[in-house]
């Protein structure tokens, strides 16, 4: 089963219509046993990275997350959800993350808007050539939401780079564990082929 | 880069696009989702849906539109319309919104913002603000769909809203609302300069060069639209490519 997984953050609807389009059935699940069974896990998210580390923790999904991510089991987590994968975040205060992936979140530090909300360009890591790049152009559009971002402590760990003021990691990957800063399901055409290539990686 | 968005807007009544002209003469124009589907092929980057329904009837037929336009649109929406409590936000948003527009609500009770902010993300609370030029130039806020004059100034109630929490303004010039002469660009400026969150211009597209003008001169992070969309005055395409030509970063499919 491929699983979205319910800790009360966000549109998870929205994913699964996302999967569905790709002729993939989704499921949107709560409970830690289902998660252990899942042959992929969906980590989405907006809101508050404390409190949906709360949440995780309350549910006794972390380690859950964390196992199938050691199985080398494919696990993708959009926006929040891939912040959520990184060691730490400075969203007001400091707060621990799953620690799956190395690196940090950190508030843009510039003088534009926040949140970086909209359309804005993937542009790939030249170090990289990756099957969840296929298909994807240079500088395609995706869609954003939101006032942090995440600093790999590997830099080569980045698929794709966006520009917001600064060039920050809007995609990562590192073995099976996949993170999207933008939102697939929400990005049109291009969302589609990457949560298509995701999909692919799936046994 | 980050695009500046093109966002045709959506009255909905009893399940169909309806488009007024000064908040009057509705006119019948199309199905919601069909209409949805296709501005989202031809390269909207957001939709909005507004309700303008009255009963309670109506409003679960609304709720279905926004279901069905979820499982088939994948560009992100905002849902405004009769939206007056925290219940209301959850509601529009388990239906697959991405956002929620508020007005009067807002005014009349400004915690929401913050409580729905809390609860939901401010990314997904929109502060909606219809304004009309008062006879001192000063600009004010109108609510009850433009029929009060709150007496509030239009920049203030902006500010304002972005420290109780919303992630985006929506801002109404009610003097051009329909009529096709351009949007209101000195005051979408102005707030645009005093907010740090996205400022949406609204009201009074008529043709391309409006467009430019507001996101280029007027600061707007993106444009909103109807009638000329509804009626096919304008071609999204032709728009994005019109406004690349002279310098707007946008996306073009």
């Amino acid at each position: 089963m491929i699983t979205i997984i319910d800790y009360g953050a966000g549109n998870l609807k929205n994913v699964k219509h996302a999967f569905g389009r790709l002729g993939v059935q989704a499921e949107i699940r709560s409970d830690p046993d289902t998660l252990k069974q899942s042959r992929a896990l969906i980590l989405p998210g907006v809101g508050a990275f404390k409190d949906a580390m709360d949440t995780l923790s309350r549910l006794n999904l972390v380690e859950p997350i964390k196992e199938h991510a050691d199985k080398g089991k494919p696990l993708l987590g959009i926006c929040l959800g891939y912040q959520l994968l990184y060691e730490k975040s400075f969203e007001d205060g400091e707060w621990d993350g799953l620690g799956i992936l190395k690196g940090e979140v950190v508030p843009f530090a510039h003088d534009l808007k926040v949140p970086h909300m909209g359309w804005n360009q993937l542009i790939k890591n030249p170090n990289r050539s990756d099957p969840m790049m296929k298909n994807i152009g240079d500088e395609e559009y995706v869609y954003f939401v939101h006032s942090y971002f995440v600093k790999p402590k590997q830099e080569d760990e980045t698929l794709f780079f966006t520009k917001y003021g600064i060039p920050f990691s809007s995609a990562s990957r590192k073995e099976h564990v996949i993170g999207m800063q933008f939102h697939p399901e929400k990005s049109s055409e291009t969302g589609m082929k990457l949560l298509k290539n995701f999909v692919e990686l799936i046994p | 880069m980050l695009a500046k968005r093109i966002i045709p807007c959506l009255d909905v009544r009893n399940g169909r696009v309806v488009k007024g002209q000064q908040f009057k003469n509705i006119v019948d124009v199309n199905d919601p989702v069909v209409l949805a589907k296709r501005y989202s092929e031809l390269g909207a980057d957001e939709l909005v849906f507004y309700d303008i329904t009255a009963s309670n009837e109506e409003r679960d037929i609304f709720l279905d539109v926004v279901e069905k336009t979820a499982e088939e649109v994948h560009i992100p929406f905002t849902v405004g319309g009769g939206i007056r409590t925290i219940e209301d936000f959850r509601k529009v948003l388990k239906a697959g919104a991405d956002k929620v527009s508020i007005n009067s609500a807002a005014v009349k009770n400004p915690e929401i913002i913050t409580e729905a902010a809390r609860k939901f993300g401010r990314q997904c609370v929109v502060l909606s603000i219809d304004a009309k030029q008062t006879e001192d130039g000063s600009w004010h806020v109108f609510i009850n769909g433009g029929r009060v004059d709150t007496e509030m100034d239009a920049g203030e109630w902006a500010v304002k809203g972005e420290q109780l929490g919303a992630g985006e303004i929506v801002l109404n010039a009610m003097d051009t609302d329909g009529v096709k002469t351009g949007y209101s660009v000195d005051i979408t400026k102005a707030i645009s300069e005093r907010v740090r969150i996205p400022v949406v211009a609204s009201g009074g597209a008529g043709k391309k060069e409006h467009f430019l003008e507001v996101l280029k001169n007027g600061k707007a992070d993106a444009a909103l639209a109807a009638s000329v969309f509804h009626y096919g005055d304008i071609q999204i395409k032709d728009l994005k490519q019109f406004l690349y030509d002279n310098g707007v970063e946008v996306r073009r499919v």
